[in-house]
């Protein structure tokens, strides 16, 4: 099946100016050489620590900012090289949720106002009471009422204020949302909330989604396949369950066993990572996760490994960056499922 | 079971401000023993961190705030204390350490010699003693090459280098209790289980007591061996780690434990998460009786909304409880088939 | 931390969302204007630009004598004698009709120039700050040109080759008082432009238009409205200034400044001719201070939850 995203050997760096002429000497290499396919209706999550570039693919693959190198093909045009008028009828189709509740909309502009914005730029032929149908019945859809149209932000709450910034998004009718952390700044239970919103939506409107997040947790429950990154570039890409019952790259084991669980009991064998972490100026030759492994050989140091299928018959659509296929590794959960907490009715 | 080493008893804070007054801690009670980690759960707004800033005497003054209740420690009520005295609990007796370790370091010192100033601050020792056992702190929390570290500014050093330069500032002056709030919240994962472990290390090695306040289950389960779960400014359940993460018995607990995904789950839908409805409401504007009726899916009118219900045993094992139904209700966990 | 959630409580299906109070009732508990009502110098200020601003325009009306009528018996006359409330000048006019008078002027033209400085200021500091890169550079550098530029020699050297007519001066002020202004809506822009809400705008693919006067403008409504009221006063003091110095407003159209210039050779033998003016800037140029001060504590984002 042909892949609404489809992003090739994608690059973001950021030119560091050095010295007094201001030449170009270093650059950031935020993203540097990720392909990524997502299929339509997808939900793919993408997670790393700080600095892996997670973000900044979002924002590319959003056109927010123009690659460096390398395409995004979406919905088979090349979109990577468009002007900002090119790009006009793309951001119909694509729209993004932030991670800030707080700074995502516009603390002066009502709820009504920032909602029907989109639709003046996109839609110019509804009446103005048409694009405020559309925006009560958007914000039906998160779970808010008509009531919230006169009022501004800062009347809200944090998980209030979130599912206006999906009902932004959706205003449109995109068929692609990148997710930016969407709840990681939200309360436990209030992330509970969003996360169900938006598995909802993606049902009901048949939506692809990137889900940008640095907890496994969050991916594990959400997304139907996982991309791993680590300074800029994809360690690891499974369908989720085999993430996590059989990874593939040592990095993919390092985050799993690291992420604390709520259980009570035996804890977790954790896999140490060595050393401190590489300077994004300066990464490593060859493998960048190499400096901190601990089943890295000589030969690691030499040339980068490729995303290639994974070892061991874990099936066609799990992939890892890491030479090595001689490693076990250990899952974050064996196929065994555990007891839940039930609230009783 | 050996003295509590902090004793705190019906622990009652009060904002004021606008002309109003706003209650957001009410009448707290709990011990801390020697060598314990003792968890401290809640969402923001629940009044943990405030309780925290208390022990600490870090509140603002009395016009703008006020305490009540007591806090022992030793034999000595720490809120009779005067400001001098105080200070002289804080470092050798009790130690803070906070979510930004940013806000704890000034940007314009080397680090090595803001541990230093903290020693020198309560100790009489000469420069050599004093440089000894700072490089003697940067190699206990793990930190590498501390004769070169100790020289470098905070802006120098990684996120969980720092929080370690941190807690090598808290110990400095081997504290009985150290009072961690959400000490790993702004930390990478695989930096956070680094601290955790660290924390944990060095509880072991010094024997102290440590506070840990937090939003995350996870990290709870990591940490603590005794949880306590605080709501709208009351401890709403409290018992073994064991008690309260598998057999909670306060509907807002297995709430929000249920709200939680879990790694076991991760890509087989098992449907919607469990949440909790509505958000914890204003300290102003706290509901009748039961605080968390409002959102409570056991709650039954005539009986919730009536009256604010103690801290009781209830449960197998038995742990306190402040809920009306719980002796109905029966939260037990569900083995699928 | 205790940090109190303002909103009630949300369902699944509809969140409830605050009950709706009258737009008037909302503005008089607005906390921002609460606390400018609390701030006693920038109330104290405001009633004095009121009062000044309400004597000037209506004054005239109520005093016996207008600016222009010559009384060669009571010239020199002391304040308090007869009508003359703050007496007489060397022509025997009336001091408190040519100071409302020239009260008219002088606010004025402080008024229309602070209009014209921020109007300038801001389009400066939108188009520097949100384009960035080389229509930054251009127009900061230029701005740093003009603040380099000593003003009132500028200013001196302008009102000496142009016809210096109320609206020339103003116009003259407006020009060389824009800059201060201009370099704080850059800063403000700049710092909008990557705040997330800007973003999304973009995103969704609104013109540039529309995010710098819609997104970005009125969230930095409150650093320009303070800088305007700081430029008024500025403005007022210019005027003063030049017109002292002969520059400005030509008699016999009259105005602070250049009563002030008419007095400086009585100052041993009428002193009032120097004072009642003299006064009249310093209430004016300090009550606009205040405001000023009060607005920047009332309206600075920090110190409103």
């Amino acid at each position: 099946m042909k892949p609404l995203i489809d992003c090739i050997d994608l690059k973001q760096h950021y030119p560091i100016r050095h010295g007094l002429l201001g030449r170009q000497s270093l650059a950031v290499k935020a993203v540097d050489g990720v392909n990524l396919q997502i299929q339509r209706g997808e939900v793919v999550g993408l997670v790393g620590e700080s600095g892996s570039g997670k973000s900044t693919l979002g924002r590319t693959l959003m056109m927010m900012e123009k690659p460096t190198s390398g395409s995004v093909i979406y919905d088979g045009k090349d979109i990577a090289g468009l002007t900002h008028a090119g790009l006009h009828p793309y951001r119909r189709r694509m729209q993004m949720v932030f991670q800030d509740p707080f700074s995502s909309l516009n603390p002066r502009m009502t709820v009504e106002d920032s909602l029907t914005m989109p639709l003046r730029f996109h839609a110019p032929e509804l009446s103005a009471a048409q694009r405020r149908d559309e925006a009560a019945e958007t914000l039906e859809r998160v779970g808010l009422s008509r009531s919230a149209f006169e009022r501004f932000p800062h009347e809200f709450s944090g998980g209030q204020r979130q599912r206006i910034g999906i009902a932004r998004a959706l205003m449109v009718k995109p068929e692609f949302i990148v997710a930016d952390e969407p709840v990681s700044a939200l309360d436990v239970s209030v992330q509970a909330q969003v996360l169900n919103l938006f598995s909802s939506i993606r049902q009901t409107l048949g939506l692809t989604l990137l889900f940008v997040t640095h907890d496994l947790a969050v991916v594990g429950h959400i997304a139907d396949r996982v991309a791993v990154m680590y300074l800029g570039q994809i360690m690891e890409i499974a369908p989720t369950r085999a993430l996590f019952t059989a990874p593939a790259h040592p990095y993919t084991e390092t985050l799993l066993s690291a992420a604390p669980q709520p259980k009570a009991g035996p804890r977790r064998a954790r896999i140490a990572m060595r050393g401190e972490p590489p300077s994004p100026l300066n990464p490593p030759s060859g493998c960048v996760f190499r400096t901190r492994c601990a089943h890295a050989l000589p030969e690691c140091a030499q040339e980068r490994p490729a995303l290639r299928p994974a070892p061991a018959g874990r099936g066609a659509s799990h992939f890892t960056a890491c030479l090595r296929d001689d490693l076990s590794l250990t899952p974050a959960v064996t196929e065994t499922p555990s007891p839940r907490i039930r609230t009783p009715v | 079971m050996s003295d509590p080493i902090l004793s705190v008893r019906n622990l009652t804070i009060r904002f004021k401000g606008d002309g109003r007054e706003t209650q957001v801690v009410h009448g707290v009670d709990f011990d801390i023993h020697p060598g314990e980690t003792l968890a401290l759960v809640g969402e923001s707004g629940s009044g943990k961190s405030v309780t925290s800033f208390a022990l600490m005497r870090l509140l603002p003054e009395a016009p703008r705030c006020r305490i009540d209740g007591q806090i022992r420690m030793g034999g000595t009520d720490l809120l009779a204390l005067t400001e001098p005295q105080m200070a002289a609990y804080r470092g050798p007796r009790i130690a803070m350490i906070f979510q930004e370790p940013l806000t704890s370091l000034n940007p314009v010192h080397r680090v090595g010699d803001q541990i230093a100033e903290a020693i020198r601050f309560h100790r009489k020792m000469d420069r050599t003693a004093i440089r000894a056992r700072v490089l003697e702190l940067l190699r206990m929390v793990g930190i590498p090459d501390p004769e070169r570290r100790m020289m470098a500014y905070p802006h120098e050093m990684s996120g969980g280098m720092r929080q370690r330069v941190v807690i090598a500032m808290a110990l400095a002056l081997e504290p009985e209790l150290l009072i961690a709030d959400e000490p790993t919240t702004a930390l990478d994962v695989t930096v956070q289980a680094q601290i955790l472990d660290l924390l944990r290390d060095l509880q072991k090695r010094t024997g102290m007591a440590m506070l840990f306040i937090t939003h995350d289950f996870g990290v709870v389960a990591e940490i603590a061996e005794r949880v306590m779960v605080m709501y709208s400014g009351r401890i709403v359940e409290e018992g073994s780690l064991g008690a309260v993460l598998e057999r909670p018995r306060m509907p807002y607990t297995s709430g929000l434990l249920a709200s939680v995904p879990r790694f076991e789950d991760a890509g087989q839908s098992k449907g919607p998460l469990g949440t909790i409805e509505g958000f914890v409401p204003s300290p102003d504007k706290l509901p009748a009786g039961c605080s968390f009726h409002p959102r409570c899916p056991q709650f039954r009118p005539g009986l919730c909304d009536q009256r604010m219900p103690e801290l009781l045993p209830h449960g197998r094992p038995a742990h306190p409880v402040r809920c009306l139904r719980a002796p109905d209700l029966s939260l037990v966990p569900e083995v699928p088939a | 931390m205790s940090n109190p959630q303002t909103a009630p409580l949300s369902s699944p299906a509809t969140t409830s969302v605050p009950t709706r109070t009258s737009a008037l009732r909302r503005f008089a508990r607005n906390p921002r204007l609460r606390k400018f009502m609390r701030h006693r110098l920038a109330m104290a200020g405001l009633v004095t630009i009121i009062v000044l601003t309400l004597a000037c325009f209506i004054g005239p009306y109520l005093l016996p004598y207008d600016e222009l009528y010559i009384d060669l018996r009571a010239r020199f006359s002391p304040p308090l004698t007869g009508a003359h409330i703050f007496g007489t000048d060397p022509l025997g006019r009336d001091i408190a009709a040519r100071l409302f008078s020239a009260g008219q002027i002088s606010l004025t033209v402080g008024f229309l120039a602070m209009v014209l400085s921020t109007l300038i200021g801001t389009a400066i500091g939108l188009v520097a700050g949100y384009f960035g890169g080389w229509s930054r550079v251009g127009l900061m550098r230029v701005t740093d040109a003009f603040l380099s530029f000593p003003s009132i020699f500028l200013m001196l050297t302008l009102a000496a080759f142009l016809r210096p007519s109320p609206t020339m001066i103003t116009l003259i002020i407006a020009v060389t008082s824009w800059m201060e202004v201009a370099r704080i809506v850059e800063a403000e822009v700049r710092g909008q432009a990557g705040r997330d809400f800007t973003i999304a705008a973009r995103m969704i693919g609104a013109p540039h238009w529309w995010i710098m006067f819609r997104e970005i403008l009125p969230n930095i409504m409150g650093p320009i409205i303070v800088a305007a009221t700081l430029t008024v006063a500025r403005a007022i003091l210019l005027e003063a200034y030049i017109s002292f110095l002969g520059y400005g407003i030509q008699p016999p159209l009259p105005s602070w400044g250049n009563m002030l210039n008419n007095a400086q050779q009585y100052l041993d033998s009428a002193p009032w001719l120097a004072i009642v003016p003299g006064v009249a800037i310093t209430l004016a140029v300090t009550s606009f201070n205040f405001i000023g001060d009060g607005l920047r504590d009332a309206l600075d984002a920090r110190s409103v939850n």
